[in-house]
This record gives structure tokens, C-alpha cells and sequence, in this order.
């Protein structure tokens, strides 16, 4: 009985010892060209709502936290593949990605999508309508009578909007809304905002729900005490949706 | 112009000066491992042992064959994933989990590569190292074909009568075959350089920051709640400057690549040995 206690208490040791090993740095993924979530500033680093966040999570959980950044097109691969430990990249929780990544919960709510064109008479049923690869507003465009034109990340949605090479782009509208704002009437949004995806949240591997379940405390924690609702009205504007 | 040198030195264009660098390491690197990879290639496929045989051809038929950036996509991950899956075997025969959970490929902490908790300039080497591993593979391929359809070149009876001065299999290839073959391969070669030069923009799928990373990256439309520096949609100037860069590249390669022509073809029974021949005497 002793002895089976002790190897027990043995085994839970090991373990954690070993998770405290595996995790003593936790590599955090991100894209890097998606503000205000993530960017690259001036000096070269990640910057944006998602830095913050990310910096805040990892001191709650008590974490030493890495940034790493990875093209949009592999960014999932690399994680299963276990060349960094989490996902924040602005990635909206879906069930197609629920399949090959485990999320934590939501640490922005359900976030409308726009439509952005020229003018605010273009046809966004039946034109040419810009979006990301892999993301949901392309998957909605390919549900809908429009054409797809795909591109490899968000800047590019909106150069093609603005010299005309599509009729309109669709993407998340916090992203869109400083273009807008700065593309001095270049650029509008067009039609209603359409609810995409379930909010965004971290994604991880399926096999590490320690490290997630670590996360979604912190992520919680902050729910809670309000703290995420003032990071998001500061960097995602005064009208995002919060908590 | 103030302006303008303050927006051209800030971190990020230092890393987009660096990213050159980082292409022609890769480069210096990558083209002479190519060519040792082809060289075996090609010594393989026309060895004497079937199995060797085999193999080199094998692999010349099949890297070649294959898309690049299918390969690229695939070929990095699983690389990594065999390394990863040897060290576990080595390191961690008491694992008892299964490496394979579902989608994920877990290995113990002890084999990662490079450990977890490495710094990131860990990383990005290791990184670096498997896209040099990788563009030796694809273009060592291409590399074997065109140095074994050069060994072919080599006039057969040069072979003969140096296996009729008693020569062996392996003098007749050193001292005969390998010396004469390369002016039959560079111009196969100099080929390759130049598809090589221009597929490093590959490297970001493999998570190397390269040079066309950063032009889009520092060229796309800045706004000024983001950067100190805002501008329009400048990516045309940035890609009109590795324009000029790979063009430039492009130009001295060609350069030093006719000069080591002018000297490989010196005394060679070819028409530009010849050439060369009537014109000094």
C-alpha cells in the first residue's frame, strides 16, 4: 500500500516535472500582419491586441511566453507538428478547425465580418470579392453567388479593393475599420455586417489540454475582473463587441 | 529626407537588410551541398551495383518530379518529424504514449528540436537548417540528371582507352570522367544556379523571414495608428528594389559563370576547346 502510494506520488511528480520541462518556454504563434490584433512594428517585434493580451495571459498563468511568427497558410500544421505551443493569431474558433486544433474559450465575442468597395453601390452578391485564405469570410464567399478572390494576407484584400482589381473585399471589420478610416474615402463599407465564426480564441494542440486548460483560466480570469473588455475597447475600438 | 532616414532605419528594414544576407547564406550554402548531393546522385545511378543504381535514379525521378512547393509544404514538416522521431527513440524508449494523438505529433520534451525552451536564434538556425537540407534535396536532383547526362557526354572512347592503359574502374572515373564531364554540366548548371537564386522567396513557407517576406511585409499600406510612419501602398518600390537586386545577382552570376566556362573549356575536345585552340596558336 505504501509503496503504491509512493509510486503514486512518484508518478504525479514525474509528471509535472515533466510538463514543467516541456513548458518552461511557451511559444506563442501569431502571423504578424493582421492589426490591430497582430503586427510588426517599427522596431521589428509583434505588436498589437493580441501581444498585450498574449503578455497578460502568460503572467497570469505564470508562464515564460516566446513570440514566434508563421505564414497564415501553415500556421496550423507547424502547431500540430509541435514547432510552437499555441495559436493567437486572430483566428476565429470554427468547427472545420475544432477538428484539428482544441480551443480555449473566446477572448473576443463573435465579431462582425464587412463587406469594404470603392463605392458603397458595388455588387457583393454576384462581383469579385476579395478575402483571405483559409479564413471564414472566404468560406462564406464561396457558400454565397460571388466570386472568390483569394490572397495570402489581409493588406493584400485591401490593395486589391483599392485599385479596383475586386469589386469589394470581405474581412473582420475591426481590421477593416482603421483602413477605412485612413484610406481618406478610397474605400467604404458596403451592406450589413454579417456574424462569422464563434468569437476568436488560442488554439492548441489536442494533446496538451494542460497547458489550454492553463490558458483558459487566465483567460477567464481576465473575463471576469474586466479587464479584457478595457483591452478591447482600447485596441479594438470603442464599438467592438464585448463581454 | 529626414524622414526618409529615419523610416529606413528602423528595426524592421534591419531586418529586411539582414533578410539578404540570410538569402545569400543560404545561397553560399545551399548550392555547393546541392551539387555534392547530385554528384552522389549521379555517381549512383551510373554505378556498377544495381541497388545503388536504383536508388540514385529513384531519387532523381522522384524529387524531380514532384511539385516544389508541395514539396516544401510537406517536406519540412516531415523532416522535422523524422528527426524528432528518432531522438524519441533514442532518448525515450519508456515513452509509453503513442507519438501520433489524433493530428498532433508528440515526442517526449528531451527530443524536440531544438528543446522547447531554446532561445529563439535556436530556432530560427535549426529553421534554417532544414530549408538548406530541403533546396539540397530538390536541387541536388536536378543537379544529379544534369551531371549524369554529362558523364554521358564524356566521349566513351577516352574511357576505353584509359581502361586500356590499365586504369581502374575508379581511376578511369577520377582521373578521366570527372575532369572532362564539367563542361558538359555547367551549362545545365548554370541553369540551376539561376532557378535557385529566384525560388528562395520559398523560404517563408518554411518559416525563414526572407527578403520578399519583408518587402510585403514593409511595403503594404501603413496607417498611422500602427507605425510612426505611415505611407500608401509602397510594395511596388520594394519589389522594384529586389528587381534590381536579382537582376544585379543574376548579372554577376553570369559573369563568373562564363569565365569558369572560358576556363573549363581550355584544352577540352570540344568545339570550344578547339576554338580556343586555333585562336592561341
Amino acid at each position: 500500500m505504501k509503496s503504491l502510494i509512493l509510486g503514486t506520488a512518484a508518478l504525479a511528480l514525474s509528471a509535472s516535472v515533466a510538463f514543467a520541462a516541456s513548458h518552461s518556454v511557451v511559444r506563442l504563434g501569431t502571423e504578424g500582419a493582421y492589426p490591430p490584433y497582430n503586427f510588426i512594428n517599427d522596431a521589428g517585434e509583434v505588436d498589437g491586441f493580441e501581444r498585450v493580451l498574449g503578455d497578460e495571459l502568460c503572467k497570469r498563468a505564470e508562464l515564460t511566453c516566446e513570440w514566434v511568427t508563421n505564414d497564415w497558410d501553415s500556421i496550423i500544421p507547424n502547431l500540430v507538428s509541435g514547432n510552437y505551443d499555441a495559436i493567437i493569431a486572430g483566428m476565429s474558433i470554427t468547427p472545420e478547425r475544432e477538428e484539428v486544433v482544441a480551443f480555449t474559450q473566446n477572448y473576443t465575442p463573435p465579431s462582425p465580418s464587412s463587406y469594404v468597395g470603392a463605392t458603397a453601390d458595388v455588387d457583393i452578391d454576384n462581383g469579385v470579392i476579395a478575402a483571405q485564405t483559409g479564413t471564414i469570410q472566404a468560406a462564406h464567399i464561396a457558400n454565397t453567388g460571388a466570386t472568390l478572390l483569394e490572397f495570402p494576407n489581409p493588406d493584400e484584400i485591401v490593395a486589391a479593393v483599392v485599385s479596383g482589381e475586386a469589386d469589394a473585399g470581405l474581412a473582420d471589420k475591426d481590421f477593416l475599420i482603421p483602413a477605412v478610416e485612413e484610406s481618406g474615402g478610397a474605400m467604404v463599407f458596403v451592406g450589413e455586417d454579417i456574424p462569422l465564426g464563434g468569437g476568436i480564441g488560442m488554439a492548441f494542440r489536442q494533446s496538451d489540454p494542460e497547458l489550454r486548460e492553463k490558458f483558459d483560466a487566465a483567460i477567464q480570469s481576465m473575463k471576469d475582473d474586466g479587464t479584457l473588455n478595457k483591452m478591447i475597447a482600447e485596441y479594438l475600438g470603442e464599438d467592438s463587441p464585448a463581454f | 529626407m529626414q524622414w526618409f532616414a529615419c523610416y529606413l532605419t528602423t528595426g524592421k528594414h534591419m531586418g529586411f537588410y539582414v533578410s539578404f544576407g540570410t538569402v545569400l547564406l543560404l545561397l553560399a550554402i545551399t548550392a555547393p551541398t546541392a551539387l555534392a548531393f547530385g554528384f552522389a546522385a549521379a555517381g549512383a545511378a551510373r554505378s556498377a551495383i544495381a541497388p545503388l543504381r536504383w536508388i540514385g535514379k529513384t531519387y532523381i525521378a522522384i524529387v524531380r518530379g514532384v511539385p516544389d512547393i508541395a514539396f516544401f509544404l510537406f517536406f519540412v514538416i516531415a523532416l522535422d518529424q523524422a528527426f524528432e522521431w528518432m531522438r524519441h527513440k533514442v532518448k525515450c524508449a519508456d515513452w509509453d504514449q503513442p507519438i501520433r494523438q489524433g493530428n498532433d505529433f508528440v515526442v517526449c520534451a528531451a527530443a524536440k528540436l531544438p528543446l522547447g525552451n531554446s532561445p529563439q536564434w535556436m530556432h530560427e538556425t535549426y529553421g534554417f537548417f532544414l530549408a538548406v537540407l530541403t533546396f539540397s534535396i530538390v536541387f541536388g536532383a536536378f543537379a544529379g540528371n544534369v551531371l549524369f547526362g554529362a558523364m554521358r557526354a564524356v566521349p566513351h572512347a577516352q574511357l576505353e582507352t584509359a581502361a586500356a592503359y590499365g586504369m581502374s574502374r575508379r581511376q578511369v572515373f577520377w582521373r578521366i570522367l570527372v575532369p572532362q564531364m564539367w563542361v558538359f554540366a555547367l551549362p545545365g548548371l548554370s541553369n540551376l544556379w539561376m532557378v535557385l537564386i529566384k525560388a528562395t522567396p520559398l523560404l517563408f513557407l518554411l518559416g525563414v523571414e526572407d527578403i520578399v517576406y519583408w518587402a510585403r511585409e514593409l511595403g503594404g499600406a501603413k496607417t498611422p495608428r500602427f507605425t510612426d510612419y505611415p505611407h500608401d501602398d509602397w510594395r511596388m518600390w520594394y519589389f522594384l528594389a529586389l528587381l534590381i537586386f536579382y537582376l544585379a545577382f543574376t548579372r554577376v552570376s553570369e559573369v563568373v559563370l562564363t569565365r569558369l566556362m572560358t576556363r573549363l573549356t581550355h584544352g577540352q575536345a570540344t568545339t570550344g576547346g578547339e576554338a580556343q585552340r586555333k585562336a592561341a596558336t
